[in-house]
């Protein structure tokens, strides 16, 4: 179990002072410039070896990702974007961070974009996070005027601009093409790869895409070593992490904790267990709406991370745990989020735009029982047409949560198909 | 010409628009963010200051002068605010309320709070009130799961509702006053509420 002092987040509930004093006294800015004086290659190497992997929900190595982009600048500046467009249902960390620990976000760009080459880092909220805008608008504020961001940051010699940039409601533009489309003054559509991000991104100059607890838990890893980083988890899954447990729990809750905790530990220690006890325990969705659902008997015993929730078909995307009692519809909860998915297609590719709005149809005939058996193999079938049929990952984000349906409940799509035909026959 | 896809036809339109000073210079500041030649990546934010500023929506006239603005073609605006969900390209209430049913707060009773709403306010889902106090929209996921069910109204959050605190809401903004804001169940913000599981050592003296 993780000790408080082995937290990175340490004001996570904003109790103590967001701002700068407080972040001080809870070590941040401590030694930036001495991090810096050790050279973009040391800081490259640190984030690779602490093991980090992104925490937006890919899971991609965060240090692999800085290492690839150019050594040398050929002219074109280097941008660093944050991606805080925080939107996967079931998913509120990156809002607590910006709110109550906003400065291990800005030494985090400081650091990154030494890492990376870059003068300049764009941080790019949710247009409905008005209030953590502001949050953030106020810290970067005054980490200029404390001289740690500017021409000559923490005293360090390298010039680093942090720009806070709002967008304006769309799920897409939280991948990572479609955020630098939408950062340009675009409609948020992914653009197709390659080229990447790291040969032309932003304003076609060398870009990377990170999340906010990505960046933000940077400093502290290079403060403490990679060591002490990868000395958490399961090999391959190293660190801490944010979790947020919602839904059918006695205790909601947002909490830091060591990666490969067994999900029994983490719902039953942090958020008061499942309401009415584990064994009302029907189902959880272990990553944010695009991971698949998993049924009571595999959530017995799997440990939360990248690895272990593959091995069971389902992922660990950005750790956010919504729990399922026996009282919920189960069908009816992957029918919301189907609709969710149609409502946020971009329309660019056809699988998808069709495709999302054919399956919440289907869908929402099942929640009623309407339709027959032979339909969902057919629902089955479609989902495997959409998924990774499209340029970016939505396609197969909406055809998961149904996969997983079908794999664990097929019995209750059935059992409600031949209820309502009875029901029906029965009429006649 | 013909107006933007997505706007209402019969939605009068303002003839003209233009910032006023203070929500000009505003404007300046946001696109000094960006390099020289990329002024297009202010487009987002000035049409939200432009909404802020027209009553809390978008006419025609405010997408072609932010356009003039950024020099860029008046079509491409027209695809930016009718692609984002945050821009009303008509009128709303001067209470925005945005209900999320996703699944976070679906499993934690956002039907009720949608049932309130409708019940309080007079209205359906997508009307607004008669007085133009209030809109009722239905809404994705707003990133506060773990302090669902909650809706959020104009810039703020109200979070861990029931139907009953959701009235209260209500009928406070209604009556002119200010409802608080967060969570209605005493949380500070997304800690655990029966009682600290981390971080139980460190909050300074006299918070």
């Amino acid at each position: 179990m993780l000790q408080d002092q082995d937290r990175i987040f340490t004001n996570i509930y904003g109790f103590n002072d967001p701002f700068l004093a407080g972040a001080r006294s809870r070590g941040d800015w401590d030694g930036t410039k001495d991090i810096l004086a050790k050279g973009r290659e040391w800081i490259v190497e640190e984030i690779k070896s602490s093991g980090l992997r992104g925490r937006g929900g890919a899971g991609f190595g965060t240090g692999l990702k800085w290492s690839f982009m150019p050594k040398e600048s050929d002219g074109r500046p280097h941008y660093l974007v944050v991606n805080a467009d925080e939107g996967e249902p079931g998913t509120c960390k990156d809002r607590e961070i910006m709110r109550h620990d906003p400065h291990k976000l800005i030494e985090g760009c400081l650091l990154a974009g030494f890492g990376m080459g870059a003068h300049a880092a764009y941080i790019y909220v949710r247009g409905e996070f008005y209030r953590e805008t502001e949050a953030l608008q106020r810290v970067v504020d005054e980490a200029y005027d404390a001289g740690l961001l500017g021409d000559d940051a923490c005293g360090s010699g390298w010039k680093m601009d942090v720009h806070v940039h709002r967008g304006a409601g769309a799920y897409i533009c939280g991948e990572e093409t479609a955020l630098i489309e939408s950062l340009e003054g675009k409609k948020g559509q992914p653009r197709l790869k390659p080229p990447f991000p790291a040969n032309a991104g932003l304003y076609g100059c060398p870009t990377t895409v990170n999340n906010v607890e990505s960046i933000a838990v940077a400093p502290e890893i290079l403060r403490r070593g990679a060591d002490w980083f990868a000395g958490f988890g399961r090999q391959n899954n190293t660190g801490t992490k944010l979790f947020n447990i919602s839904g059918h729990v006695e205790h909601p809750c947002t909490v830091e904790e060591e990666m490969s905790i067994p999900l029994k530990t983490l719902i039953e220690k942090h958020a008061g267990g499942v309401r009415g006890g584990w064994d009302n325990l029907l189902a959880v969705i272990p990553g944010g709406a695009s991971v698949p659902v998993i049924p009571k008997s595999i959530c017995d015993n799997v440990l939360m991370d990248f690895d272990a929730l593959r091995e069971v078909q389902s992922g660990l995307g950005t750790a956010a745990v919504m729990v399922m009692d026996r009282s919920t519809d189960i069908i009816q909860a992957i029918a919301r989020l189907s609709a969710f998915y149609k409502h946020e297609s971009c329309g660019q590719c056809t699988p998808c735009r069709e495709g999302t709005g054919w399956m919440m149809r289907v869908m929402n005939r099942m929640v009623a029982g309407d339709a027959s058996l032979e339909e969902i193999d057919i629902l089955e079938e479609v989902t495997r047409q959409v998924e990774g049929h499209t340029i970016c990952a939505l396609g197969d984000a909406a055809a998961w949560p149904i996969q997983g349906l079908i794999r664990h409940f097929r019995d209750e799509i059935e059992d409600r198909i031949r209820k309502r035909g009875g029901a029906a026959q029965a009429a006649e | 010409m013909s107006a933007p896809r997505g706007t209402p036809p019969d939605i009068p339109q303002p003839e003209s628009f233009a910032f006023n000073p203070e929500v000009l210079e505003a404007a300046e500041t946001i696109i000094a963010k960006y390099p020289e030649g990329r002024q297009a990546s202010a487009v987002l934010p000035l049409l939200d200051l432009a909404q802020r500023q027209h009553d809390g929506w978008l006419p025609q006239a405010a997408m072609t002068y932010v356009a003039e603005m950024l020099d860029m073609a008046p079509i491409r605006v027209y695809e930016v605010a009718t692609f984002y969900t945050m821009y009303n390209l008509s009128p709303v209430g001067e209470n925005h309320v945005q209900v999320c049913t996703n699944l976070p707060c679906w499993l934690r009773g956002s039907s009720r709070v949608v049932e309130t709403c409708e019940r309080v306010l007079g209205i359906g889902v997508g009307e607004t009130t008669e007085d133009g106090k209030f809109t009722l929209t239905e809404v994705e996921c707003l990133g506060a799961c773990v302090n669902a069910p909650m809706i959020q109204i104009n810039d703020d959050y109200y979070e861990d509702l029931d139907a009953s605190s959701t009235e209260t809401i209500l009928t406070e903004l209604k009556s002119g006053e200010t409802p608080k804001t967060g969570s209605r169940i005493g949380r500070r913000s997304c800690e655990p509420i029966g009682g600290l599981t981390s971080l139980t050592g460190d909050r300074e003296a006299g918070d």
